[in-house]
Order: structure tokens, then sequence, then C-alpha cells
């Protein structure tokens, strides 16, 4: 017993000593996509596919970000460097060369310069790179955008990125198709990578590769990550995949975070409904049969026209009748362990339990 | 449950001739499908699974073929179990759009596809397409075919049924889609069921919802699946026997358990060291391990290898047999067979000559 309570302190230590500014901080976002009726095209309610989420990713960690299809884990990841203009709310990063700014607020010219720190790279590697333009060009283009290189110097920057992410320089002057989708995602990570950013936002990187290909951008990325000192926020819908890579995790549902917490305490010992029934949907490659899972019945909440109270009431196995007229506070129940659930401190859940 | 094979695949080549070079999909595979049990197929893309299943119900598009190898189909096992020498069938000879084939195909044998939005028609109602394949096959007037539809429709778990029986499938969810495809499938009481990576577009809850629907209802129906999938979460949740295929061949095949605890193929090894395995981040303490990858990447599909198609990428390559000699199928216990030369009595040395090598 006095064993536990001497590491606890010491974890709480290391963790205050590390508090430092978050590299990227993200306060009460929201994205409504406006539906238009009529001729006069009215505006007649709104998708609320991000609806006040807050989090925040520490230099040099990977913070997963994990839900359903649809669920607005897209949608954040864009918002963040402003490819899509977010409806409210701050986004507040630390640029090595501006100092903290808040990229909602940007303005054509500083956004350009934000972007050199803060990159994205995409799920589908056929439909993300442009086929008439060679390997040069491609992971050139926001080299020369920015204005960072040209000519011979462009060139040399290319071959090393190139060099970087495993691809043989000599093939700059080919162009996408004659490569597999494996390297096409390197060619997109060299992009990504070429202007030295220090915040990447991953949305599905490894969903459209094989097993065998995946493992090596895993890999890849947990290389580059140790090597540049990279950020990243990881958007995925494979909770392996994300267990995987993330120091920690947060789980979104109808476009609002749920639970955000370290990966290992997530998985282990979720506090919000949804995350117990998402991971005990998981198939794991083990065909030792295991106790039932937790089915979730219905269908996922219209963001357009959502449920009152929590939105997964409907769905979920521990609802209340707090539950359908009041919506939860998204709080901090334990230092680091974020949920938004009437219930999260009386519910005892059922997580991940090792099978060995 | 009944250990009768339902259908057999002997040594089946599938090629696709093209201005480019001839590409062997499927390059000798054989397989045993038995009634009323799962059989999981395996493999990264392109290594041949999905153009097994469709040369199974003369599918295969043009300009593919099937060039050899024979497809037994036994059609009356679940009827007379005893007497199933009688009533087999050469799939293989058959022509595609023959009479024979297509009173087998969506009727005996069917196919749920892994896009439940491409395998039905955008521009009519759920029901009329689950109706039409009902009477296509069976001789029952529209009402009763109707009823049963709706029938169909409830054993796949969806709520109303009545109504959504005239929805358009852009009406409902891809869970639900899904579901609606597995109703047309089953609709006319299927003998094999294939299901080519029925679950792989939908999210894990609606995933987990839909594999334990397909589990039950295989037992309500005594069906055989043969589930295709890359997923081997999915694999070990569904499937009772296992094939591993690599480069359009079937490079290890036995029963569950064994391919997750006694893999012997370096490629089936291999593929269960690559996956992110979440015994491992729960037990990790400090250090972020790295994933064992395979070496290389699958060559391109135009590539006849000499010897073992894995050779190139194996960790356990040995030198002038694999890259010369073919492996040939070996039975390592009963019931578990690989094709790799570690597990040759003697391995077969190639007659090396001096100008041969490498």
């Amino acid at each position: 017993m006095t064993d536990r309570i001497d590491t606890y302190s010491e974890t709480q230590v290391k963790t205050e000593s590390q508090d430092q500014q978050p590299l990227l901080e993200i306060g009460s976002l929201k994205k409504w996509f406006p539906i238009q009726r009529g001729l006069l095209r009215r505006e007649v309610g709104n998708v609320k596919a991000v609806d006040d989420v807050s989090f925040y990713v520490n230099e040099g960690e990977t913070l997963g970000l994990v839900g359903e299809s649809g669920c607005g884990k897209t949608t954040t990841g864009r918002c963040i460097l402003k490819a899509i203009p977010p409806t409210s709310g701050d986004i507040w990063f630390e640029d090595p060369e501006m100092g903290r700014v808040n990229v909602t607020e940007l303005q054509h010219q500083e956004l350009v310069q934000v972007r050199r720190n803060m990159r994205m790279i995409f799920q589908d590697p056929y439909a993300s790179l442009n086929p008439r333009m060679s390997l040069l060009d491609i992971v050139g283009a926001p080299l020369k955008a920015m204005g960072i290189a040209r000519g011979k110097d462009l060139e040399e920057r290319v071959a090393h990125m190139l060099e970087l992410v495993g691809l043989r320089p000599e093939y700059m002057r080919r162009y996408p198709h004659a490569f597999s989708g494996g390297q096409r995602q390197r060619i997109g990570l060299a992009r990504a990578l070429a202007p030295h950013p220090k915040f990447l936002v991953c949305d599905e990187p490894v969903s459209a590769l094989d097993v065998s290909v995946q493992a090596q951008i895993l890999n890849l990325l947990q290389e580059l990550q140790e090597e540049m000192g990279l950020t990243y926020l990881f958007v995925a819908h494979d909770m392996s995949v994300v267990a995987h890579i993330s120091d920690r995790v947060a789980v979104m549902y109808v476009g609002k975070m749920v639970e955000t917490a370290a990966t290992q305490e997530l998985f282990q010992a979720p506090r919000h409904p949804y995350t117990e029934a998402l991971m005990s949907a998981i198939p794991r490659p083990d065909p030792t049969p295991r106790e039932k899972r937790i089915l979730l019945t219905g269908e996922v909440a219209n963001p357009a026209n959502p449920p009152t109270g929590c939105y997964f009431h409907p769905r979920c196995n521990y609802v209340k009748d707090i539950c359908k007229h009041e919506e939860p506070v998204y709080e901090e129940i334990t230092p680091k362990h974020y949920v938004k659930c009437h219930r999260a401190a009386e519910l005892s859940l059922t997580g991940m339990t090792s099978l060995a | 449950m009944s250990e009768n094979v339902l259908a057999e695949i002997k040594n089946l080549r599938t090629y696709f001739h093209l201005a480019e070079g001839v590409v062997r999909a499927v390059d000798g595979v054989d397989l045993v499908i038995k009634s009323g049990r799962t059989l999981g197929v395996v493999g990264e893309s392109g290594c041949g699974k999905s153009i097994t299943a469709l040369s199974l119900m003369q599918l295969v598009p043009p300009p593919g073929r099937i060039e050899e190898g024979e497809i037994t189909y036994y059609r009356n096992v679940r009827a007379t179990p005893s007497s199933n020498v009688a009533d087999a069938i050469n799939i293989s000879k058959l022509k595609p759009n023959s009479r024979q084939m297509r009173s087998i195909r969506g009727n005996q044998i069917s196919m749920v596809f892994q896009e439940p939005m491409a395998a039905m028609l955008p521009v009519r109602t759920v029901g009329s397409q689950i109706i039409e394949a009902i009477t296509l096959h069976q001789n029952v007037s529209q009402e009763e075919a109707r009823t049963r539809a709706i029938d169909m429709l409830a054993r796949v778990r969806l709520p109303n049924p009545d109504r959504i029986i005239d929805n358009y499938p852009f009406q409902l969810s891809g869970g639900m889609r899904q579901r609606a495809v597995i109703a047309m499938a089953l609709s006319c009481n299927p003998n094999l069921l294939i299901a080519d990576e029925p679950t792989t577009a939908l999210d894990v809850t609606t995933e987990a919802r839909i594999l334990d629907l397909m589990r039950d209802l295989q037992q309500e129906y005594d069906m055989a699946i043969m589930f295709i999938t890359h997923n081997l979460g999915v694999i070990a949740e569904m499937a009772d026997e296992v094939a591993v295929m690599y480069m359009g061949k079937v490079v290890e095949q036995t029963d569950v358990q064994s391919i997750f605890f006694d893999a012997k193929h370096p490629y089936t090894q291999a593929l269960l060291k690559s996956i992110p395995q979440l015994d491992d981040v729960m037990s990790r303490t400090g250090e972020r391990k790295r994933l064992q990858t395979i070496k290389g990447m699958v060559p391109d599909p135009y590539t006849v290898l000499p010897g073992c198609p894995f050779h190139p990428r194996c960790p356990e390559y040995i030198p002038d047999t694999c890259n010369r000699v073919v492996p040939e199928v070996i039975e390592v216990e009963p019931g578990h067979i690989v094709r790799c030369h570690l597990y040759a009595s003697d391995i077969p040395v190639a007659q090396a000559s001096e100008d041969m090598t490498l």
C-alpha cells in the first residue's frame, strides 16, 4: 500500500516538473456547418460537427484522437490548421518564430508563416498527391511557396527529405503513379516535413495501408518524432494503432470530447461508458474465447439534431434521469483524466485486461 | 455441427492477361470449405483472396479467366449428408451466365461485399432488391416474397422492417445498409455465404454488432461462411479454419488456434508480429516499442519469382533453395499445412550449376 502511494507522488512530481506551456491549446472550438433550405437558402439549422471541444497537446508527445465516423475528429484536425475556418473558439499555438499565437485570428500572410510549423498528412495516399507533379514538385512545393528554398538548394533539400522518409533521392523526377500505397504515404510525409515543422496533424495516416506496410509507417513516424522533436495529433479510428502510438488519447462522440487520459489509464480504466463500449468492441487477434462484449444498441446521434442532455444517453447502459435532461460537464476527475459524464465518479467500468 | 465438405477448390489458377503482362492473381490455390464452418482467408491486398472468392462465384471480371483447376461444389450436402458424391458440380467448368451457374449464384452461394453502398442499387428500394433475389430463385408470388423479405430484415435485427423495406439505400446508415445486404444474401437460405471484407468500411462498434449477427445467423441456418479479411482480429473472432494467402498462393492453412499460437510459415509469423498488440501497450513501461516489420514490400503483380514467392522478404531465407525450388505443400501436423522449405524432411537443394549463381 505504501508502495503505491510512493509511486503516485513520484509521478505527480514528475508531471508537475514537466508542466510547461503546452505546444497547442484548443479552447471551446466549434465548427458548425449551416443547413440551408429553399430558394433563398435560409439557414434552418446547423450540423454541429465540432461542438465546444477543448484540449491541449504538449511538446514532443502524441495525442491520439479517436471516435466513430462522423464524430468530428477530422474536422477538428482541419480546424487546427485553419484549413477550414472554425465557427468560434481559440487555437493557441506556440510558434517558434512568432511566439504564442491564436491561429483563428491570423490573416493570410501570418497563416502561411504559422503553417511552416504546423502541417498535415492525409488518409488516402492516392488522392492526396497530384498525379501530374513529380516528387520534386510535390515535396518542394511548400518550400517554394513559403520562400524557403529554390533552385539547387531546393533539390538538395528535397533529396534530403526523401532520404529521411526512406525513399531514394534518385526517384525525385518520378511521378506518384510509380509508387505503392506505403511509398506514397512516405511522399506525403516528406512533403509535410519539408519546412521542418513542430507539429503534425496525422489524419488516419495508416488506415488505407496493409498491416505490414502500416507497421513500417508507424515505426517511421516514431523515429522521425524522436529525431526531429515532432508533436503529433494522431486522428484514427483503429484503437490498437492509436494505443500503440499515443501518449495520451482523446475520445470524441458526436462533436464533443467525452474522455481524455493517458493511454494506459484510458484503456485499463475508462471512466466514460462510451469509451468502455469502444474498448470492448475492438477485435483482438486472439482466438481464446473471452467475456461477452458490450454491444451498443441504436445508431450514432445525428449531429444536426442531437438528443437532449448527454448525447450518448439513448445508447448508454448506465443511463439515469439526469442524463436525459442535463448536459454533463467535461471535467478533470483525477489528475490529467478528463471525463464528460454525470456518473463518472460512481461508475466502475471495465477496461482492457491483459490476456497474458 | 456437420463436418461435410461443401466445396473444394483444387489447384485453382485465375490469371489476368493484360497488355503489361500476365497477373497471376490466383496461382494454385487449394481450399476446402466445410458445411456449417467458417473459413477465414487472410492476406494483404493483391494476394488473391478476393479473386479466389469471385472465381467460386464465376464472377471473375474480364480480362480475368480461370485457367486451370477445379472448384467442386456439393449441392445437396445439407439435404442428404451420406450421398454427397452424386451431386458434385464442377463450377470452374460452368459458363458464368449458364442456367446452372445462375441457379447457384445468389441462391446456394451468395456474397456480401465490402462496400454496402455499392452492393445495392441506389435508385431502387431495399425491399424491391431483396424481393427480386427471392422471386428469381424461388417459385413464390410477389406478396409471399415481400413477406419473406420483411422477415429477413427482421432476422438481421433491423428495427421496423415493414418500414425499412420501402426505404432507399441512402436512407440507411452504413451499419443498417450492411444488415440489409446480409438480409439479401441470406434471403434464399444459402449453403455458403462468401463475406468479402464485410466490416472493413464500418466503425468498430457497428463491426462488433455485424460480426455477432453473422455468428448467430450461421448457427440458425447452419451455413458455411468464407470470411475474407485483412484484419487478424476479425479472423480470431470469426474463423474456425484459417488460410493465409501470399501472392496468389495459400502459404499456410490450419485451425484458428494454431494460426495464432503455433504459426509455422515465416510470413504468418511476421504478419502476426507486425500488428500493434493492445497487450503490449497495456504492459509497456516507459519507452514505446517499435513494431516488427516485414522488410521490403509485396512485389508488383506482374513479377513471377522463382522458388518461394516470399523469399526476398523472408527472415528465414535459405540461399539456393528458397529462391530456386517452389516449396511443396507439407502437412506438419494433421490438418496443418504449410508451404515452406523449413518444414521439409530433407531440404531440397537445387541442382546448382555455376552459371546459375546470383
